[in-house]
């Protein structure tokens, strides 16, 4: 998840936009800010305490002091947009793709192996570029599922428009054809844009 | 968990293999990439978890950080793998590489 938010930080000037409009427009959604910086607190704890190895009282509070700062300088550069509602769930969401995505990776990949070995591979193989339009809305949603096209063998993400115009080159019909299908309807489960 | 560890590295093996063949079969840049680019990632994933697991043989804190870490080794690869594959296609995308289409000669 962290890659894809930061590769998704964006301009400034939106993540800005976004925070002013969450405190004018409705007093609860304040609390919706504190929910980015707490994960990205945790995960960059958790990070620290697996490479320090240190359990000590010295080691512990240098990086409970340099992560509070960390992830209060970036946590809306991590996850630029808090104005979705109910950030957990979003979370938990989020969680249960991962499996869905592991699945179609090995899928995938036995495919090409199978490809890769066969004799006639010349003639099973045919390269194509499709293009398509997604009907994902947000940033983070478009850049996850361009990663999730790459990631499974077959396809790979040659470009991304930021409405949506993707271009992808996919070895042969077969691992093409299932584009943008169940994983756009995945992804869209995944970040609420049912 | 010795026949496991095994499994999963000689698994991990194969997959680098078909990488391996397929960057030498396949007929041209775009095509080779798909083996290049993911079946060395889900190689890595699956005999870096063997390493992992064969790590924890004789389970203590010391141990477990350090299969903690061959796992965020993983997680580091899954997020740098697709956005370098896709940074390389893009690059050969704008210096005007035509991708092979069927029935040519291979490059």
């Amino acid at each position: 998840m962290d890659k894809e938010a930061r590769e998704n930080s964006g301009p400034e000037g939106t993540v800005e936009g976004n925070e002013d409009l969450s405190s004018i427009e409705d007093p609860q959604d304040r609390r919706l800010f504190i929910y980015p910086f707490v994960v990205t607190f945790i995960i960059m704890f958790g990070v620290w305490v697996v490479l320090s190895g240190k359990f000590d009282a010295f080691h512990l509070s240098l990086g409970l002091i340099s992560c509070a700062i960390v992830a209060y300088l970036s946590s809306d550069l991590l996850f630029s947009s808090p104005r979705i509602k109910g950030f957990l769930p979003q979370l938990a969401r989020f969680a249960r793709y991962i499996p869905w995505l592991m699945l179609q990776i090995i899928k995938a990949n036995l495919h090409v192996t199978y490809l890769v070995f066969h004799p006639r591979m010349m003639e099973l193989i045919d390269p194509r570029i499709i293009k398509f339009r997604s009907k994902l809305q947000s940033d983070l949603a478009l850049v996850t599922f361009a990663n999730s096209i790459t990631l499974t063998p077959g396809t790979i993400t040659v470009d991304v428009s930021i409405d949506g115009d993707f271009k992808v080159h996919a070895i042969d019909k077969a691992s093409g054809d299932p584009l943008p299908g169940a994983m756009e309807a995945n992804i869209a489960k995944a970040f609420g844009e049912v | 968990m010795d026949i496991a560890v095994c499994l999963l590295l000689f698994a991990g093996l194969f997959f680098f293999t078909g990488g391996a063949v397929g960057i030498l079969r396949f007929p041209d840049f775009y095509s080779r990439l798909h083996p290049a680019g993911k079946l060395d990632t889900l190689g890595l994933l699956l005999s870096l978890i063997g390493l992992a697991l064969f790590n924890l043989h004789h389970f203590s804190l010391g141990t477990l950080l350090t299969s903690a870490k061959i796992i965020l080794i993983v997680v580091f690869v899954f997020l740098a793998s697709p956005t370098a594959t896709h940074a390389i296609v893009d690059a050969g995308v704008r210096a005007g590489l035509t991708p092979w289409t069927k029935g040519e000669k291979r490059r």
